[in-house]
């Protein structure tokens, strides 16, 4: 069972109807008894960083999904929920993260080329850089729907997918239990179902 | 990079797509729920589910059809119609909206982009524009396209843009079901004064008339057309596949 954890950031009905459509047992929670009984964990997120991570240690969630994700569950950050997994961000600021996974969340704002417009949004190619279980299903040819104005860097390590807006960007990550997607797989069509069908696997 | 989009433009009339369609090996015709999954096969990029009732109840049952749409639809969805205060907006979003276009809401009261902007995010609000020419001068169009505001028409997307609505669907009355081309002229006017996504709507009749905007207005995001799709006049895999022959990057 797949527990997505609700910390009052997003709308997560389009998530949890994704799952419910691949025939997944899903259920949206904030309390950290429930969602340890999960099997694998979504951490999903929009909106700014730094009000995300205050929601998230609010209550207390930020440790929860660190030590969950220490024994090994598989987790999944979407979109900021990815972004919250890295070491820190300068979005507005400088915020700390999770630091699930090496690498920063930076702006796109300077870093591509002035007439691209920001955030980048609509359906773009995902570059598999790395093998990563997420991919699994997956042909040859695939976009996926961003919506972004942050991206991560300086997680080589963990990097498995890019997408090209100016620069090749960061789309995927992945090291060990802990797997992250910059786009929306519930917004990406047959080819987002079939990223969440194989983190479900996962899960099993 | 990032490819074009073709969005299928839905008008939904007490639960009901309106303006009869006909497709082969649908069974309802106009279930919104049966129509956004044809679009959704058949490679649409985006679904706009346009709210036309006037009726509490019809809307009632509109934001029911939505929920439905966006549990069996998995590609972004936008919402139109009626959308006037921010309880509006909270109310589709709820159902699965991705994103809310305003239109007349938006010249009765400039603020609600803003507010909506700030509560939900830019990339949230879609400003939607119905422009006609008054005396070689672009108007804005309030009421579906009765009512002239009196607006010029350039600066009251840019001013809307400014207030944070992070894309511009618009839609020329004058090409409007001419089926002759979109307007690449007016087109051209908005791309150039804003840096979000702008949306082409109004003048589609053939595949070449998105080969000619795309190629002709590259700045130009999506193209959005109801009528042809509906009637299979245009079928998706067909236009996508003559726009790729083009080497316009599209998702296949």
């Amino acid at each position: 069972m797949i527990g997505i954890i609700d910390y009052g950031v997003g709308n997560l009905f389009s998530l949890k109807s994704s799952f419910e459509a691949i025939g997944e047992e899903v259920f949206v929670s904030g309390n950290k008894l429930e969602l340890r009984e999960a099997d694998g964990l979504i951490l999903p997120g929009v909106g700014a960083f730094e009000d995300a991570i205050a929601k998230l240690k609010e209550n207390k969630l930020d440790e929860f999904v660190k030590e969950e994700a220490a024994k090994g569950k598989p987790l999944m950050g979407i979109c900021l929920g990815m972004q919250l997994l890295f070491e820190k961000s300068f979005e507005y600021g400088e915020h700390e993260g999770l630091g699930l996974l090496n690498g920063q969340v930076v702006p796109m704002l300077h870093s591509i080329p002035a007439e691209l417009k920001i955030p980048h949004i609509g359906w773009n190619a995902l570059h598999i850089t790395k093998e990563c279980p997420l991919f699994e299903k997956l042909g040859k040819d695939n976009c996926v729907y961003f919506v972004h104005s942050y991206y991560a860097e300086g997680c080589d390590d963990s990097l498995c997918a890019t997408t090209e807006y100016g620069k090749e960007l960061t789309a995927a990550v992945f090291k060990d239990n802990v797997y992250g997607c910059q786009f929306h797989p519930e917004k990406s069509g047959e080819v987002g179902m079939k990223i969440l069908s194989s983190f479900s696997a996962l899960c099993k | 990079m990032i490819t074009k989009r073709i969005i299928p433009c839905l008008d939904v009339k007490n639960g009901r797509v309106v303006k009869g369609v006909n497709f082969e090996g649908l069974s309802d015709v106009s279930s919104p729920v049966e129509l956004g999954r044809y679009y959704s096969e058949c490679g649409a990029d985006e679904l706009v589910f346009y709210d036309i009732t006037a009726s509490a109840e019809g809307r009632a049952l509109f934001t029911d059809i939505l929920r439905e749409v966006a549990k069996t639809i998995f590609i972004p969805l936008t919402v139109g119609g009626g959308i006037n205060t921010l309880d509006d907006f909270d109310r589709v979003l709820k159902c699965g909206a991705d994103k809310v276009s305003v239109n007349s809401g938006a010249i009765r009261n400039p603020e609600l982009i803003t507010e909506a902007a700030k509560k939900y995010g830019d990339q949230c609000v879609v400003i939607s524009a119905d422009v006609k020419r008054v005396d070689g001068v672009f108007r804005v169009f309030a009421k579906g396209g009765r009512e002239n505001t009196g607006m010029e028409a350039i600066s009251w997307i840019k001013s809307c843009v400014e207030r944070g609505a992070g894309e511009v669907v618009l839609n020329s009355i004058d090409t409007d079901g001419v089926k002759g081309g979109f307007d690449l002229e007016m087109l051209k006017a908005v791309s150039d004064v804003v840096n979000v996504p702008v949306i082409a709507s109004g003048g589609a009749g053939k595949i070449d008339d998105f080969v000619e905007l795309f190629n002709t207005l590259p700045k130009v995001d999506a193209g959005l057309a109801a009528s042809i799709f509906h009637f299979g006049e245009v079928r998706i895999p067909d236009l996508k596949k003559v726009l790729r022959d083009n080497n316009i990057n599209v998702r296949l």
